[in-house]
């Protein structure tokens, strides 16, 4: 039993079949990802897990409990954090209080009317997010105006953000789109590092194959809106479907 | 002390200090002189800054922090003076319980308004905001009429039937509002040489009131809660995904600065009991939005300024005609001096309202800010020309200045 | 049956200046997507236009005329206007008669010089910028002109009749063969909805067969493929906005003769055709029109007695109620697009 489990997803836009009889298994402590090419329904799929979209049919169990009809705070609230193609942080707020915002949540939940408590006197909670912003090596960064920092850095913050509020489950959702090959490495790195250190769930959408091989345990293929096969990266990478679906469309 | 930090307190004690010794500071011109008039230092124009100052720092709150422009915040003013006025007629004269009402009921007439605007954003909300106000407004002038008398306002007559107190006094007038016997209009009067300044009541219970209300503010700016209202107005998607509902926290946002607004109404109406249905209107809740942004929104003292700024140049512009002016410009030839007058007139006198909307479209368009950005900008440029380290002056707007974790 | 029908007609006339307004502040937020609070203060110039060309034309001199004494015993003294002097007294007098329809004439290259001024002056800055400072510099600005029409107009209304031919009222009912005196309409406010209905007509001809029009359209849609495309999208659009005050300014122009203009008749429309903008839905120029006339019908029949007896108030409130149902049960309007201002 997977900590996140999909099954007999369906969804459609009109006359759309965007996801059909999705089913998928995500393993605890695992590095799963979701590959396939444009178009594949990749998105639609992790806006479902997030309560952005809701299913037409189907089932989402993460950790024993649906999230179907949940709203995105609520299934934040549940231990799933997601990070976002472009880095989506609070880009008028300083590093640490991006950091410390998420820190809050964790502890209050979903509102916690704390108008008259000064946040500096939150001692344990800016330890917390400090200790946070060390591990992702930014601690120096701290008072910096967050808007100013480089796409790199928004987007090492953004994972600062999730990390700190100890997901059971972090959705990345193509987190190096975008990026140039050196961008792109040092995100890969900070990824391994992140769950060298931690033992934490992923679930990565993605389609450049590099990252999704120095990072996956396992992969998905999703294809037109249905998961082809699912197998270890070894397996994956010589399997005849998938190139048929994958290269051949890419190419 | 107080819970907050060093620069807070002492921005806390220059207000205080303004505050308390404005009957000194705004009466710089001795009485009877010809600049006497640029004088404010009389009662009823300080409790209007004071007043309008409550009024602009919790709109502030709400618009500063999460970014939600309300056109509608003069409702909750105004159903705050009509409780007011009521708590008058049919309690006591005391100003606690009326100002207690006024905030009470401001409060809820803001969490039912905002329950419904706030499922809306972005223009949408301030649409449905206005469409409230000037529903209120309309109601208060036709069917509501037997609670708001209509057009002519909300008074105190002599047949009210005061629970605590007495319809009328002995020689038969309208009683006065009182703080335990304290009346609001009671003003003593001190005459140093030529200067008389004047220390009234109740301008001092709005004083102390505001000074209270603005500590609130501060506490609220610095604390968790505030932090979330202004990551609301950065980045809702963020603020959702990171495990928090918005929906709450604008909404205690909101009803927090209707509370204030209720309070300004209700203080208002304890200076002078009456309550009229023009507080509600929509160019009232445009006031308020002018002081905020003219100030500077989202900054802690901008708000006050602004309300002050208003408030005073309100009272002197239009007090300025083409005499003073020729009395200004006499020094020049003839000709000029008639040309000067000329081009000043329509700005000043019945003009107040041509300049500050001039002013308005100035700050809008050179100094998104506020006046605090632009004392900020002008503190840099001498700093830079003293050449000392210039060290990120930001000491009132929250948006740069890292409070936390020192 | 008479009264619905006696009520829709009273509500076509507000209802057309709402729908007048209303689609000039979408066609602006349509291509500039600015939210103008300045397009009430349009409307009132428009109406002053009214009011500047009848003095023009009543322009006099004065004349001793030795046959006529004042009560003082003197020569009184007549006043003869110019153009009586120049055309004659008959033609010089129907001039003047018509000065509100001519007043169309002498509107549009004012309002759209005043148009063409604000948009390369003040808006043009305020693309970029968001939402709540456009709201904001356009709310000053509409302090500023109304203010600077005070001072020039002053604070009172200013009567400025329509012409004799349309005085008075004529029985609608009848024509359409019911009882005399069942429904009496005033031939002013028949004369306006047409105009109006000409004007919208006009707007819609424009951006459906010019090619003008067709660019506008499609930047409207989708402004950066347009801008690819190598067309000057922000010319046309600047030119947009002209169209857009010269819509707002003629529908002040003939609003005279119904309201007395005074400075402030800007605001007050203001408020209600954002409503209107809101419940059509933010962007469409057919959701526009429609909610101005339906809001306009619906405001005329909430004034009916039989309706204020069962809710008192509602004929004050009736628009709002409506705008907050509307917001609330269909976010986008009556007929908004998709993603439209919802950030």
């Amino acid at each position: 039993m997977g900590i996140l489990e999909v099954k007999g997803v369906n969804k459609r836009f009109g006359g759309l079949q965007a996801l059909g009889d999705v089913n998928l298994s995500v393993q605890e402590n695992t590095v799963h990802a979701i590959i396939g090419p444009n178009g594949a329904g990749k998105s639609t799929l992790l806006n479902c897990l997030v309560g952005k979209l809701i299913p037409d049919t189907g089932s989402v169990m993460f950790d024993g409990q649906s999230v179907l009809g949940r709203k995105p705070h609520e299934i934040n609230q549940m231990g799933i954090s997601r990070v976002f193609q472009t880095p989506e942080i609070f880009s008028d707020l300083t590093v640490m209080e991006n950091v410390l915002i998420p820190c809050f949540a964790k502890r209050d939940g979903a509102f916690r009317m704390h108008a008259y408590e000064s946040v500096a006197s939150e001692k344990e909670v800016i330890e917390r997010a400090e200790a946070m912003l060390e591990d992702v090596n930014m601690l120096d960064k701290r008072h910096m105006h967050s808007a100013s920092m480089s796409r790199g850095d928004k987007r090492r913050l953004e994972m600062a953000m999730c990390l700190v509020q100890e997901p059971k489950l972090l959705l990345l959702d193509e987190p190096t789109a975008g990026m140039a090959r050196a961008d792109t490495n040092n995100t890969i790195d900070l990824l391994k590092e992140i769950n060298e250190k931690r033992d934490i769930t992923m679930a990565i959408i993605e389609h450049d194959m590099h990252v999704v091989f120095s990072l996956a345990e396992r992969i998905t293929v999703l294809a037109q809106g249905t998961p082809l096969v699912e197998d270890t990266p070894e397996n994956i990478k010589g399997h005849p479907k998938v190139q048929e679906a994958y290269l051949g469309q890419a190419h | 002390m107080l819970g907050i930090d060093k620069k807070d307190r002492n921005l806390l004690v220059v207000v205080a200090v303004l505050a308390l010794a404005a009957p000194f500071i705004l009466n710089p011109f001795p009485a009877g002189s010809e600049l006497a008039q640029f004088n404010a230092g009389y009662p009823d124009l300080m409790q209007r800054f004071v007043i309008f100052g409550i009024f602009a720092i919790g709109f502030n709150i709400l618009f500063g922090l999460t970014g939600y422009l309300s056109f509608g915040h003069a409702a909750f003013l105004g159903v705050g003076s009509y409780s007011a006025v009521w708590m008058f007629k049919l309690l006591s004269m005391n100003v606690l319980p009326a100002i207690i009402l006024s905030v009470i009921v401001a409060g809820l007439f803001s969490l039912l308004i905002g329950f419904v605007s706030l499922r809306r954003s972005g223009i949408y909300f301030s649409i449905l905001t206005l469409a409230f106000a000037q529903m209120s407004f309309n109601l208060a002038y036709s069917v509501l009429t037997p609670i708001t008398n209509g057009e002519t306002g909300l008074q105190l007559t002599l047949n009210d039937p005061r629970v605590l107190g007495s319809s009328a006094t002995a020689d038969g007038s309208i009683p006065v509002t009182n703080l335990f016997g304290l009346e609001m209009r009671s003003t003593y009067e001190m005459e140093v040489g030529a200067w008389l300044f004047q220390f009234n009541a109740g301008y001092y219970l709005c004083a102390f009131i505001m000074l209270a209300a603005f500590y609130l503010a501060m506490r609220i700016f610095r604390s968790p809660f505030g932090m979330m209202l202004r990551a609301i107005k950065t980045n809702q998607t963020r603020l959702n995904y990171t495990g928090l509902n918005s929906r709450p926290y604008t909404l205690a946002a909101f009803v927090i600065s209707g509370m204030y607004a209720g309070l300004a109404g209700g203080l208002m109406a304890s200076m002078d009991p009456l309550a009229g249905a023009e507080r509600m209107q929509w160019t009232a809740s445009g006031e308020v939005v002018l002081m905020t942004i003219l100030g500077g929104a989202g900054t802690m003292l901008g708000p006050v300024l602004g309300a002050g700024f208003i408030k005073y140049f309100e009272n002197i512009f239009s007090k300025i005609n083409d005499s003073v002016l020729h009395g200004w410009f006499a020094f020049l030839p003839d000709g000029m001096e008639n040309a000067l007058v000329t081009i000043v007139h329509p700005f000043v006198g019945k003009g107040w309202h041509l300049t500050l909307g001039l002013l308005f479209m100035a700050v809008v368009i050179f100094l998104p800010g506020g006046l605090i950005e632009g004392g900020q900008r002008i503190a840099k440029m001498f700093k830079k020309k003293k050449g000392s380290s210039s060290d990120d002056d930001s000491e009132h707007s929250p948006k740069q200045a890292p409070h936390v974790a020192e | 049956m008479d009264a619905i029908l006696l009520q829709t007609l009273n509500g076509l006339d507000k209802g057309s200046a709402y729908a007048l307004i209303a689609l000039g502040l979408t066609l602006i937020f349509g291509t500039l997507g600015v939210v103008n609070f300045a397009h009430g203060a349009l409307f009132m110039i428009g109406s002053f236009c009214a009011v500047t060309l009848s003095r023009l034309l009543t322009l006099s001199f004065e004349t001793v005329d030795p046959t006529k004494t004042d009560f003082l015993g003197n020569p009184a003294k007549v006043k003869t206007p110019y153009v009586e002097a120049w055309f004659g007294p008959e033609a010089g007098g129907t001039i003047i008669d018509w000065a509100v329809p001519l007043a169309i004439i002498f509107a549009i290259p004012v309002m759209i010089a005043i148009g063409y001024a604000m948009e390369r002056g003040l808006i043009k800055h305020f693309y970029k910028r968001p939402h709540a400072d456009q709201i904001l510099v356009t709310f000053g600005l509409a302090i500023v002109l109304q203010e600077v029409i005070k001072y020039f107009f002053g604070a009172n209304p200013i009567p400025t009749p329509a012409p004799e031919v349309f005085k008075g009222s004529f029985d609608f009912g009848m024509l359409i063969g019911m009882d005399a005196n069942a429904v009496i309409y005033p031939y002013w406010r028949m004369v306006y909805f047409f105009f109006a209905a000409l004007i919208i007509g006009g707007v819609f001809a424009f951006l459906q067969f010019t090619t003008f029009g067709m660019v506008v359209r499609a930047g409207m849609a989708d402004r950066e493929t347009v801008g690819l495309l190598g067309i000057n999208i922000d010319r046309k659009f600047t030119i947009m906005f002209g169209i857009a005050a010269a819509v707002a300014g003629l529908a002040g122009v003939m609003y005279t003769p119904i309201n007395s203009p005074n400075y402030h008749m800007g605001m007050d429309f203001l408020v209600l055709s954002f409503v209107v903008v809101v419940v059509g839905g933010m962007g469409s120029l057919p959701g526009a029109v429609l909610a101005g006339f339906m809001l306009g019908i619906l405001e005329s029949f909430a004034s009916m007695n039989a309706i204020k007896a069962i809710i008192p108030g509602i004929d004050q409130i009736i628009i709002y109620v409506v705008a907050i149902v509307i917001l609330l049960t269909r976010p986008r309007g009556l007929m908004g697009r998709k993603g439209v201002m919802e950030d």
